[in-house]
């Protein structure tokens, strides 16, 4: 069976992100780039189905600017098979509607039995991708996934849902999105880094599938959440006590 | 103009909170039909809140589970006509809108704080250190709503209540069984008091000292993500970027070191408190009344003067 794992660059999550004084959108120059904590997991999850012999192949892919291609290296030094590089421009601004449809084409030509993608990208944090993916192939999806298991043309999912857990079943092919505790990914070795360099990645364009990326939202504008005024220290339980009584919230 | 609104339910029972919240969004876009998945209290409880028009109502097993595929081919069948779809950013929410959106070909724009007009929301980037105003060009908006930025609609209503089936279910998952945990507490998302602990609670069995401070104060549990990674806390109480939204009354953060990812949960709670015996942590940044000391001390000590 193979499975192909979207990945994207986006902002390292340690760094908190300014919004530019013109207010034309954050400021991404010199900041820190990794790939999406989610597609970790989801490159992870595919990687361990390949080391338990359910899945043959891992195809991971990523659309994006040029550099999207050390992204795509990190999950080959991970354990990926192979890579599709899809250069689209305006990287930035490409939304999951387009990223579902250029995908799409990829799945059509690939022909994955499983998509695994994250539940949502920390930038635009739009949790989108992997159930427009579904919807546009007809196939079914198992979101938020914590725990994940192939059996008999199906895969039996535990989904993070509002009251706590919810196991359901999709009919393979299908897609898969993987939230924070499905598993903890690994770090690539040095010797699996250089052996990445050597992995196949074929290169693309938006434009070779036919795909229109342009956007179907306009920005109108980007700016600062309201703040929090700096409040007090206080110096025991009982001015503690105190403050909240005079607010009359205990 | 008109609104599809995709009411919650939970547990067999209407979410009132998050319906309530959303049909206030919804109702200044247009006249509110709200759709029901569930049993006929459930439906006869959306009829009762202000700003919606009509409820259909749906008893079909084939969406009582929320299974996405067969739930949006029954917003689909529902939707002639209509100019916005909107449900509460809950995970079931957000589990089914993208894919609604995508089969009406339209850009779904999620986590909506504030309505401009009918095409121009507000929603938070980049955990919530950006704000967006987006335009959409799209026949039919299809948004989800920030249930805590908006104030919950009235009831008292008596919409009419009308029967709908789904005529054709794609069958392509099915549901095998719910984990939920049953609590007495208030619903985290809902709750007007948020007791929250995080890395610094240690241990599972020390969060019963978080549970202890929240029964006192009559609050919600929740939890950082460190917590519930660790196995402190079930996965549901997780507040933050990826977790759940919450704007208390009151917020009182217990061993939380205060992340981006957290802070993107809680930070419009409009009293925070912090309990944390590092003094430099980033939490007390946004805290209104912060206490450096040890929890193991201090809440104990909290609990017992309330």
């Amino acid at each position: 069976m193979k499975v192909l794992v979207p990945v994207k660059r986006v902002i390292d999550y340690n760094v908190k992100v300014r919004v530019k004084a013109d207010g034309s959108g954050v400021d991404l120059a010199n900041v820190k780039m990794s790939m999406n904590p989610f597609d970790e997991i989801s490159v992870e999850a595919a990687i361990r189905m390949k080391e338990a012999g359910v899945a043959s192949e891992v195809v991971v892919v990523s659309i994006g600017d040029a550099k999207s291609m050390e992204t795509l290296r990190t999950a080959l030094a991970m354990g990926a098979d192979r890579g599709i590089m899809i250069e689209a421009p305006e990287a930035t601004e490409i939304e999951p509607l387009a990223v579902a449809k250029i995908l799409k084409a990829v799945v059509d030509e690939e022909q994955p039995q499983l998509v695994i993608a994250g539940k949502q990208a920390i930038d635009n944090d739009m949790n989108a991708t992997g159930q427009m993916l579904a919807a546009l192939l007809g196939w079914g999806q198992a979101t938020f996934a914590s725990a994940l298991e192939i059996a008999d043309g199906k895969a039996q999912v535990t989904r993070e849902v509002d009251g706590g857990l919810q196991k359901i079943e999709v009919a393979l092919p299908a897609i898969v999105t993987t939230d924070l505790r499905l598993n903890e990914p690994r770090y690539a070795s040095l010797p699996n880094i250089m052996k990445a360099k050597k992995k196949p990645v074929a290169e693309k364009t938006a434009a070779d599938y036919g795909v229109d990326t342009t956007p179907r939202l306009k920005v109108v504008a980007t700016e600062e959440p309201a703040g929090r005024e700096a409040g007090i220290k206080v110096g025991s339980v009982g001015e503690l006590v105190e403050k909240l009584k005079e607010r009359a919230l205990v | 103009m008109s609104v599809l609104l995709l009411a919650e339910v939970a547990g067999g029972a209407l979410a009132l909170d998050a319906t309530a919240k959303s049909a206030s969004a919804a109702s200044a876009l247009g006249p509110v039909t709200a759709l029901v998945c569930g049993p006929a209290e459930a439906a006869a409880t959306a009829a009762g809140i202000a700003g919606i028009d009509k409820v259909l109502h749906c008893a079909d097993d084939s969406v009582a589970n929320g299974l996405a595929e067969n739930l949006s081919a029954l917003i689909l069948q529902l939707a002639g006509g209509v100019t916005h779809i909107v449900a509460p950013a809950t995970n079931s929410g957000k589990n089914v809108l993208p894919r609604v959106a995508a089969l009406l070909d339209a850009m779904v724009i999620t986590d909506v704080t504030k309505v401009l007009d009918a095409n121009t929301f507000k929603r938070p980037i980049y955990a919530g250190n950006a704000i967006q105003t987006v335009q959409s060009q799209d026949a039919v908006k299809v948004l989800s709503i920030r249930t805590a930025a908006f104030e919950a609609a009235a009831t008292g209503n008596a919409a009419p209540v009308e029967t709908v089936t789904l005529s054709d279910a794609p069958a392509l998952s099915a549901h095998l069984e719910d984990m939920v945990v049953k609590s007495d507490r208030p619903e985290l998302s809902s709750a007007k008091v948020v007791v929250s602990g995080g890395r610094g609670v240690g241990s599972e069995a020390d969060f019963a000292l978080i549970s202890g401070l929240a029964d006192k104060l009559g609050a919600a549990v929740g939890a950082s993500r460190a917590a519930v990674d660790s196995g402190f806390a079930a996965n549901d109480l997780q507040v933050g970027q990826t977790g759940k939204v919450v704007a208390p009354d009151l917020y009182v953060a217990v061993g939380i070191s205060g992340a981006i990812q957290h802070l993107a949960g809680m930070k419009d709670s409009k009293v925070i408190v912090a309990i944390n015996k590092d003094e430099d942590a980033p939490i007390f940044q946004v805290a209104d009344y912060g206490l450096v000391a040890d929890l193991f001390d201090a809440v104990p000590e909290l609990t017992g003067t309330l």
